[in-house]
């Protein structure tokens, strides 16, 4: 193949915890208490008739990773939290090393790691710019060509000369991403890109993608959007647990994961606490009268979501997110402040519980995915839950409307016709 | 964990619309000792260059004497030292008046033990680069460096001033000076890489700087002429420390003492080079960590 972007062959990252682990903030003493120590404990191990290795404290975060791209895909890495999706990405930035295996790139690699990419505070926009398109390899003039055109798609022209620390995580992305998109990598690497901006921005950013991807450039897109991937994406790859567990069409890819990784049909969860957010989601569970033990729904069941949450400190300016998908495709999003613009300006500290009425008759059969979140908008998110909450619908009714797979669409609305007959 | 990358550029045939060949990236685990990659640091030179800017700039911003610092603070200490030294104690001076005797010192001292300081903590403080992008990470010890060389002109230019105040007219030794800037400028990096390495994963190094420059500053003849130390074994030890050869030289560069002796110049010179060399190897060897562990 002449053609190859990029070819992953076994690759691996260990990560080296708890004792003995080279992390972070080791003192000196230790390290010498533990060099002192290790030749007598090595012995010991020996004389036990263990292994002398002492492999016991360190973890995978990737393994055995293989895979190839051919340049003008555009792949999506898809995969839960710690699946390693970032690793492998940094790996492939070249920030971190693997402790296994090989990589071959064959282009220049852009990569945009979450907010603010090594973006330098104290140095402004137009500074910090050149920086970037610096460490992405190219000289000034090059810069300066496309310096216009960075500025003008990030939209912040008129802070351009202000040190980047006073700008929002909103505008840091926005620069970033116009950085990174602008320079002409030919091979660009986004992780999580779409977590943050508005919704105008993640258009802007998922448009000037596909322009990305049509100019025949390979895009490596790691997001927890399916909706994003399937658009984009024209293949996917499925991590689990630092491991490649599925390769295949972006849509197969979906749906593996959906079907499989994702806590694979789960009715109910509860979320880990965190005493520092302002607004935390504790539990979601979804269920229809009468049917308890079942993950499987039928599309005449009349649907609710019931959220739990807390509020410790009075907030202004926050929303709680509902979002509904169909095998990967977002149906349609909500937000308690739709209705009750008074939770927008002002929420009180205290427990709640929210109860989502889904729409009766209008889902489709299918895999559906719930995503929750507690956010400020344009400010950033204090918990993000994508597919928390996965449940199949199925046709066991003997409704008719509904058995026909050959309509299409995503959801079912049934129009009453107004028929007479005409003059 | 012992690891590290190696790039080989090479050309691929390329494909049909693209101009330039393609750059071929190979990442992989290597084991040992690694090479100090100095091409792809000549090729990001530009990084360097901005992370110096960075420097600069971030170096006096709110303060309210702002780039005065730079030749205050050898200034000041300058005072200090006639005043108890030069006056109270009566410390020889090798035949110039004290206060110009210890301020030719003070000035390469005061960007030696700045720059030491700074690049010593410059990996750390740039975490979140380092965690985010790729670039030869060697350019943020050597950009905190250079950019003290900004404070070392600037004290310069009052070194000069004190000098026509005190009558002072350079032999032609002066035409030697810039190998000595060179020395400083040599060793500061050697024990920033170093420093600047081990401070990523032992914190204490932070701890351990402000006594360092302090017990350097006593171990460099600053205060006192090396002329003092009479005993050629002492002598020999006392030469091992770099800035002994940067301070005897610019005395005898801009002030014309006798106090350069070729040997001690040799072996601090040598020194000097040697931990340049191992500091950077040893910071190439360690880099591979930063961004786990920073």
């Amino acid at each position: 193949m002449g053609n190859l972007a990029l070819r992953i062959e076994n690759v691996g990252k260990q990560y080296q915890i708890g004792q003995g682990k080279t992390a972070a903030y080791e003192t000196l003493g230790d390290r010498i208490v533990s060099t002192v120590q290790a030749p007598f404990k090595r012995i010991g191990s020996v004389l036990r008739g263990q292994s002398s290795a002492v492999a016991t404290d360190s973890i995978w975060a990737l393994q055995d990773v293989s895979f190839e791209v051919q340049h003008g895909e555009v792949v999506g890495i898809i995969g839960r939290n710690g699946a390693g999706k970032s690793t492998l990405l940094k790996i492939l930035s070249q920030i971190t090393e693997p402790t296994k295996g090989a990589i071959d790139i064959y282009g220049r690699v852009g990569a945009l790691l979450e907010v603010g990419t090594g973006f330098h505070p104290e140095l402004s926009g137009r500074e910090n710019v050149f920086l970037n398109g610096a460490i992405l390899g190219m000289n000034r003039h090059e810069i300066a060509r496309k310096f216009d055109e960075i500025v003008d798609f990030s939209g912040i022209e008129k802070f351009i000369d202000t040190p980047v620390k006073h700008y929002s995580s909103g505008m840091q992305m926005r620069l970033a991403f116009a950085v990174a998109a602008h320079l002409d990598p030919e091979i660009l690497i986004v992780d999580e890109v779409l977590a943050v901006g508005d919704a105008e921005f993640q258009k802007k950013c998922l448009g000037k993608m596909s322009d990305v991807t049509k100019e025949g450039r390979t895009v490596l897109f790691v997001s927890h959007n399916m909706g994003a991937v399937q658009s984009l994406c024209t293949r996917g790859v499925v991590l689990s647990q630092g491991s490649v567990n599925f390769m295949g069409s972006a849509n197969e890819a979906i749906d593996y994961y959906l079907r499989n990784i994702t806590s694979s049909t789960s009715r109910m969860v509860s979320f880990p606490q965190d005493p520092s957010r302002d607004i935390d989601i504790q539990t979601a569970y979804v269920y229809t009268l009468g049917k308890d033990e079942t993950d499987t729904f039928d599309i005449a069941d009349q649907l609710t979501v019931e959220i739990t949450y807390v509020v410790r400190t009075p907030v202004r300016g926050s929303n709680l997110s509902f979002a509904l998908s169909r095998d990967g495709t977002l149906l349609f999003r909500s937000w308690d402040i739709d209705l009750n613009r008074t939770a927008f300006e002002m929420r009180q500290p205290g427990a709640y519980v929210a109860r989502l009425n889904l729409p009766q008759g209008i889902l489709l059969p299918g895999l559906y995915s719930i995503y929750l979140a507690a956010a400020r908008p344009k400010v950033g998110p204090y918990a993000v839950y994508p597919d928390c909450l996965v449940f199949e619908i199925e046709n066991n009714s003997e409704d008719w409307t509904h058995t026909s797979f050959s309509r299409g669409g995503e959801i079912m609305i049934r129009l009453n016709w107004e028929i007479e007959p005409s003059q | 964990m012992s690891l590290a990358q190696a790039e080989q550029p090479s050309q691929r045939p390329s494909s049909a619309g693209d101009q330039q060949p393609i750059v071929h990236t190979r990442i992989q685990p290597s084991h040992g000792w690694v090479s100090l990659r100095l091409d792809e640091l000549w090729k990001y030179r530009e990084v360097l260059y901005f992370l110096m800017l960075r420097d600069i700039k971030v170096r006096y911003k709110q303060t309210i004497l702002g780039a005065t610092w730079a030749f205050l603070q050898p200034f000041l200490t300058m005072i200090v030292f006639s005043l108890f030294f030069g006056r109270l104690a009566g410390v020889p001076s090798d035949g110039v008046p004290y206060p110009i005797f210890s301020f030719t010192a003070l000035v390469p001292w005061t960007f030696f033990s700045n720059t030491l300081t700074q690049a010593s903590n410059s990996v750390v403080g740039s975490a979140n680069m380092v965690k985010k992008i790729y670039f030869p990470r060697l350019a943020i010890p050597i950009a905190s460096t250079l950019s003290g060389v900004v404070d070392f002109c600037i004290a310069f230019v009052v070194l000069i001033g004190m000098m026509l105040a005190f009558q002072i007219v350079p032999t032609l030794n002066v035409l030697f000076l810039p190998l000595f800037v060179l020395l400083a400028l040599i060793t500061s990096l050697g024990v920033g890489f170093w420093l600047s390495a081990m401070n990523v994963q032992f914190r204490d190094v932070r701890y351990t700087l402000p006594f360092l420059t302090q017990f350097w500053l006593f171990i460099t003849p600053i205060a006192y002429p090396s002329s003092l130390i009479q005993d050629p074994l002492l002598r020999a030890v006392y030469a091992l420390n770099p800035m002994v050869g940067v301070v005897d030289g610019f005395r005898w560069a801009l002030l014309n003492t006798d106090t350069l002796s070729l040997p001690t110049l040799a072996t601090s010179a040598t020194v000097a080079v040697v931990l340049l060399v191992t500091g950077a190897f040893y910071f190439r060897r360690m880099e591979k960590t930063f961004a786990d562990v920073v």
